[in-house]
C-alpha cells in the first residue's frame, strides 16, 4: 500500500459523490492508501482569486499546511480545479517570494505555516498511471470493458497549465486514454479531449457555457462514443446535468452519458455498478452499460437515484421555451 | 473614417505608452506575471476557445494595459467570458501567466466599480461570501441565491433539474462547515489586512 494525503474538495461531497464512492471502492484493490486532510477548506476553485489576491492563495495554503503537518508527502487531488489551485499555490508562493511572505503572514494568524515545495501535488489519474502503474491495473481487470466505446475527456484544467512538467502533452494528453485501453475499452478518437466544459460559465454567461458543452457532446456524438469519461466534478456536472438546457437553447437532442473515470475502473476491477455511483448521472448510463452486459439493478434506481424528470411539473415549462435552433453567426471580430 | 478599436490602440501606444497601468496589473497578480514580454503576437486570442463572446482577444487587453487605457481595459467583458482553460497560457510563447492577468483584471473591475453586467461579479461575490461564512462550498445556496437576484426565470426552467439532483443525493440542502472556521476567519482577516496595504 502507498501513503496518501487526501485532498477531496467540496463537490466530492455533493454533486460528484459518485466520483467520491468509486474511488473509496478501487483504492484498496489497488493499494492506494488514503487519509483525508482533517478539517480541509474550499479551494476557492475559479472564484476566489477574481475578487482578492492573498486571501485566495491563503484560503488554498491552509490546506497546504494542515497537510504538511500529516507525515506524508503526496497529496492526491481528484477534481481537476482543486489540483491546479493547490499545485499553483505552491508554485506561486516560490516563483514570488514576496506573495508566499504574505501568505505565510496571514497563515500565521492560524497558528500555520507553509514551506512552498514542501509537498508533492498531484492529480489522482497521474498517480494511478505512474505510482500504482498500467500493469498492475491490468493485472487487476476482471471484467474487461470490451466493446464499450469510450471517449477520454480529460478537460483543460490537469494537463495546463503544468507547472510540474506531470502530462505527455498539455493539449493532447495521452494517459486518459491509455488508463481506457488497459482496462479493455474501446477508445474512440475525440478531438475535444482537452478542451473546456465551460467552467463556471453555465452560471453567468450560460450561452458562452451551452457552446463549449454543445462542441464537445458533438464532438464524442462525431466520434460514435457510448459514453465520455472524465477526471473532473465540474466537467461531469456540466456535460451531464446542462446537457438538457444545452439541448433546449440549441434544439438538439443529444443523449450523451458522462461518467469518471474511476466508475469505469471500478466495472473493470468488478465492483457492481451500484457501489460506483452509477444511476446518479442526469443522463442516463443505462444504453452504454447494457453494452457491456452491466445492468443498473431496479433497487438503485428505486432508492430515488435515478428519479425521472417527468415526475416534476415544471417539465412542462421547461419544454415551452423558445428553442434556438443554431448558434447566430458569430460576432464580427476587432481584429 | 473612425478608427477600430485595434488602431485606436496603436495609435495611443505610438503617441504615449504609459506603463504605470500594466505595472499596477503585474503587481497584483499571482506569481510573475510577465505582462511586459508580451509581443502581441496573437496566439492567446488564436487558442481562446470562448473568444466569440469577447468584446477584446487577451492580446488587445494587454496592449490596452500598456497604452495605459485603464477605463477601457477594466470595462471590458474578456476576463468575464474568459473559462481559465489556460490554453492561451501553455501557447504564449513569452510565458505570460494570462489566465492569472484575468482575475487580477476582474478583482480590479470590482473594486473600481467597473462592470456592465453585474451578474458574474455577483456569483464570485457570493461564492466567496459562502465560502467567508462556511469553509466550503455549498453549492445549493449558490445557485438559489445567484438565480434569484438574476434569472428567477431559468431559476424555473431547470428547477427540474435540481430536484432531480436533490432526489440522488447529488445536492445538500445543508451547508457543511469546517471545525476551524474561528482559524480560517483569522487568517482571511489577516490576508484582507495585507491585501489593502498593498494596494
Ligand atoms: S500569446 Fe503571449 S505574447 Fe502572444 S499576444 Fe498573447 S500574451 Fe502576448
Ligand atoms: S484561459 Fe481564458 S483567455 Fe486563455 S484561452 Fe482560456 S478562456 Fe481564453
Amino acid at each position: 500500500m502507498s501513503d496518501y494525503i487526501f485532498y477531496p474538495g467540496c463537490a466530492m461531497e455533493s454533486n460528484a459523490k459518485a466520483y467520491y464512492d468509486s474511488l473509496m471502492e478501487i483504492a484498496q484493490p489497488l493499494g492506494i492508501n488514503l487519509q483525508e486532510i482533517d478539517d480541509w477548506n474550499c479551494c476557492g476553485a475559479t472564484e476566489y482569486v477574481g475578487i482578492n489576491l492573498i486571501p485566495a492563495y491563503s484560503l488554498i495554503a491552509r490546506n497546504l499546511a494542515l497537510a504538511a503537518k500529516m507525515g506524508r508527502k503526496t497529496i492526491i487531488s481528484p477534481c481537476s480545479a482543486c489540483y491546479l489551485n493547490l499545485a499553483k499555490a505552491d508554485y506561486y508562493m516560490a516563483e514570488r517570494p514576496s506573495l508566499g511572505e504574505k501568505v505565510n503572514e496571514a497563515l500565521a494568524a492560524g497558528d500555520l505555516q507553509y514551506t512552498p515545495g514542501s509537498l508533492d501535488i498531484r492529480h489522482l489519474l497521474d498517480v494511478l498511471i505512474n505510482d500504482i502503474g498500467l500493469d498492475k491495473l491490468k493485472e487487476k481487470v476482471v471484467r474487461p470493458l470490451k466493446g464499450l466505446k469510450v471517449a477520454p475527456y480529460m478537460g483543460c484544467m490537469v494537463p495546463r497549465p503544468d507547472y510540474n512538467n506531470r502530462w505527455s502533452d498539455a493539449e493532447h494528453p495521452t494517459e486518459l486514454f491509455d488508463v481506457l485501453k488497459a482496462i479493455g475499452a474501446e477508445v474512440v478518437d475525440f478531438p475535444g479531449a482537452a478542451t473546456c466544459c465551460g467552467g463556471h460559465m453555465t452560471q453567468i454567461g450560460p450561452e458562452t457555457a451551452y457552446e463549449l458543452i454543445r462542441r464537445l457532446i458533438s464532438s464524442a456524438e462525431k466520434s460514435k462514443a457510448d459514453i465520455m469519461v472524465t477526471v473532473c466534478p465540474m466537467c461531469q456536472l456540466n456535460v451531464d446535468a446542462y446537457q438538457g438546457e444545452t439541448n433546449s437553447h440549441f434544439g438538439t437532442n443529444y443523449n450523451m452519458p458522462i461518467v469518471f473515470f474511476s466508475q469505469l475502473v471500478g466495472l473493470a476491477l468488478g465492483f457492481p455498478p451500484e457501489k460506483l455511483g452509477f444511476g446518479s448521472e442526469v443522463t442516463s448510463t443505462e444504453k452504454a452499460l447494457a453494452q457491456i452486459g452491466v445492468d443498473i439493478p431496479e433497487s438503485a434506481i428505486a432508492e430515488g437515484k435515478n428519479a425521472s424528470r417527468k415526475d416534476f411539473p415544471c417539465r412542462f415549462a421547461c419544454e415551452k421555451q423558445p428553442r434556438r435552433k443554431a448558434r447566430p453567426q458569430r460576432r464580427q471580430k476587432h481584429e | 473614417m473612425s478608427k477600430t478599436p485595434v488602431e485606436h490602440v496603436h495609435a495611443r501606444l505610438d503617441h504615449d505608452e504609459d506603463l504605470s497601468l500594466l505595472n499596477e496589473v503585474s503587481m497584483k497578480t499571482a506569481g510573475v506575471s510577465r505582462l511586459e514580454m508580451c509581443i502581441q503576437c496573437g496566439s492567446c486570442g488564436g487558442s481562446c476557445p470562448s473568444e466569440m463572446d469577447m468584446d477584446h482577444t487577451p492580446r488587445t487587453l494587454f496592449a490596452m494595459l500598456r497604452a495605459g487605457m485603464r477605463e477601457e481595459a477594466l470595462l471590458s467583458n474578456t476576463p468575464w467570458i474568459c473559462v481559465s482553460c489556460y490554453h492561451c497560457v501553455v501557447r504564449c510563447p513569452q510565458n505570460v501567466h494570462i489566465t492569472d492577468v484575468m482575475y487580477t483584471l476582474k478583482g480590479m473591475a470590482i473594486r473600481e466599480k467597473k462592470y456592465r453586467d453585474s451578474t458574474a461579479p455577483d456569483f464570485s461575490e457570493t461564492f466567496v461570501d459562502m465560502v467567508e461564512k462556511y469553509g466550503r462550498s455549498y453549492e445549493f445556496g449558490l445557485a438559489t441565491r445567484h438565480y434569484l437576484k438574476h434569472s428567477p426565470l431559468r431559476m424555473i426552467r431547470t428547477a427540474a433539474m435540481g430536484l432531480d439532483m436533490l432526489k440522488k443525493g447529488r445536492l445538500s440542502m445543508k451547508p457543511t462547515t469546517i471545525e476551524g472556521m474561528d482559524q480560517l476567519t483569522a487568517i482571511l482577516n489577516k490576508a484582507k489586512e495585507m491585501e489593502l496595504a498593498h494596494e
